[in-house]
């Protein structure tokens, strides 16, 4: 049942992000891509719950390691979106 | 499923990363909806901790922690040059994570899990290893490390499928053993996976990387959802599709502004191997050769008389880091009133929309920077146009040469302008090895050597001649 409640979610994840992202402009290509690029760290919620409820360690350190990469994947991706974007300045 | 707070809770994150993503499509609004991704995941992973109960558990705010601190020294010491490597960096840790993770359910669970969790466990671990390994490599050629030319490899197509064979039976077989067993043929799909991506993005050459970041980033997104899947995370499966879906339409974008399919790019373009005979082909080249001493305009003066232009910048911009450069001359030709705007091909440079942040960065207005489809009209009617370090997406070959490489793709019609002034690192092809028929028409006026170079020559030319 919870299977194929997600396999829905997904589907429209799926189609409602596509629909979205097809609206955004070249000129944002990069930005876009490294904002998504960000927002894949949203393993790290996986993560955290992973390592902690892990008790065996090799399973904690690995959650632990997952923690971290996805982090650096999460904060890094915003704060070069947001660089980025901050770049775009309007002649007007 | 109860529906409850915590449920209301995932909704709201899901509503305001796509609020997010939709203030992305337009400049003005895009930097506010950064913050509201950023604000939606920080949220999310508050109440993640508040759901399962884990907000006193010190080692994961420590883990945070550091990985908040490389992420803000990488993003902080990162130069806009370097941009392609860096996402490229970012994304293979994601993809890393979710592998992590996978493996971590499955050494401590597998068990308690039921088949359809085992089994996209496996897949998990495969998509986010693939994306480890394949975002490393594409990093490492971006960066210089390793050769941008694609590395062919005989019979890689059936070592391909022998791969992914593998990796199924493997998978299959780690589904439905027993926790020892799965345990260690996880390991076993892990370190093919790791290999499969490295063999995956080696074929792939320098300019087909916009095409290969994108897909990488799909990849990261996938890795992410079906992570999800396997430890039953709903924010995980939304997020990480949604994901997902962006890097499918950058990649779809990609390979139709280079006229290519995925599977050529994957495969290193065979076409590639046998684009030398196409300068044979291409009839305008050898006669118009014949016109060339009618050129010979003094560049400088035809940028002075000129009252609008248009530049057109490639990879080679980047590579001279002739942007400043660039801006200098926007300066001056504004300053004496003449029309100034930027043609932009989809693919120039080594990632979607590269030229945009690098033009943006030396504070070129984003209104001048026009998309193709819609400046192509305009070059008829205007004086000139200045190719900086672009060479593909500017040969009119695109449109005559039958059975080239390029034959098909869309590229800027740069040949239709009064003038043309092209400022490249020297006459030879591009990264498709097809001659460049621009070159040689008599309306166009090459400057041989560095672009940064020759434009600031060009730019002190042009304020002299207004001087005099």
């Amino acid at each position: 049942m919870e299977f194929i409640i997600l396999l829905i979610v997904f589907a429209i994840s799926t189609i409602v992000g596509y629909r979205l992202i097809s609206n955004v402009p070249s000129l944002l290509h990069t930005p876009l891509m490294s904002g998504m690029n960000a927002l894949s760290g949203v393993t790290v919620l996986g993560a955290l719950v992973a390592a902690a409820v892990a008790l065996r360690t090799g399973s904690k350190a690995l959650g632990i390691a997952a923690i971290m990469l996805a982090t650096v994947n999460l904060v890094g991706g915003f704060m070069v979106t947001g660089r980025m974007l901050r770049m775009f300045r309007s002649g007007k | 499923m109860n529906f409850g707070i915590y449920e209301a809770a995932v909704a709201a994150v899901i509503l305001a990363v796509l609020t997010g993503i939709r203030m992305m499509s337009s400049a003005r609004t895009a930097s506010l909806g950064n913050w509201i991704g950023s604000a939606a995941m920080l949220a999310a992973i508050a109440l993640v901790l508040w759901h399962n109960n884990i907000i006193g558990t010190a080692e994961l705010y420590a883990a945070m922690g550091l990985g908040a601190l490389v992420g803000i020294v990488l993003a902080l010491r990162v130069t806009m040059i370097r941009m392609p490597q860096m996402v490229a960096l970012l994304n293979g840790l994601g993809g890393g994570a979710s592998f992590l993770v996978a493996l971590s359910v499955i050494f401590q669970n597998h068990e308690a899990m039921d088949i359809p969790a085992r089994s996209t466990g496996q897949l998990a671990l495969i998509i986010g290893a693939v994306t480890l390994s394949g975002s490393l490599v594409a990093a490492g050629k971006l960066h210089g490390l390793l050769p941008q030319r694609p590395v062919r490899i005989r019979g890689a197509g059936i070592l391909s499928f022998l791969f992914l064979a593998a990796l199924g039976g493997l998978g299959s077989w780690a589904t439905f053993a027993d926790a020892g067993t799965a345990a260690v043929v996880s390991l076993a799909v892990l370190a093919l996976a790791l290999l499969f991506g490295i063999h995956f993005t080696l074929p792939i050459g320098g300019a087909d990387m916009p095409v290969a970041i994108s897909l990488l980033n799909s990849y990261s997104g996938l890795a992410a959802s079906i992570c999800g899947f396997a430890i039953n995370d709903i924010l995980l499966v939304s997020i990480g599709a949604i994901v997902g879906a962006a890097g499918l339409i950058l990649t779809r974008i990609m390979c139709r502004a280079m006229n290519r399919s995925l599977i050529d790019v994957l495969t290193g373009g065979a076409e590639r191997a046998n684009a030398a005979p196409a300068k044979a082909q291409s009839p305008a080249f050898a006669p118009a050769a014949a016109e060339e001493p009618t050129a010979a305009a003094d560049p400088a003066s035809l940028l002075a008389s000129a009252s609008s232009v248009i530049v057109i910048p490639g990879y080679g911009m980047a590579l001279a880091q002739a942007q400043s450069q660039v801006r200098a001359l926007y300066d001056l030709l504004e300053s004496r009133g003449t029309t100034v705007r930027f043609a932009i091909h989809p693919v120039a440079g080594r990632m979607p929309g590269h030229m945009n942040v690098l033009l943006a960065e030396v504070d070129i207005p984003y209104e001048l920077l026009v998309e193709m489809d819609a400046i192509n009209p305009d070059f008829a009617s205007t004086d000139v146009a200045l190719v900086v370090g672009a060479c593909d997406v500017v040969n009119p070959a695109a449109n005559t040469a039958e059975g080239t490489p390029i034959y098909g793709m869309p590229v800027l019609r740069a040949e239709d302008a009064k003038n043309v002034i092209v400022c490249n690192m020297d006459r030879r092809p591009g990264y498709s090895g097809v001659e460049n028929t621009l070159y040689a028409m008599s309306k166009v006026c090459f400057i041989e050597g560095n672009a940064a170079e020759t434009l600031e020559r060009l730019t002190v030319a042009v304020g002299a001649s207004a001087a005099s």
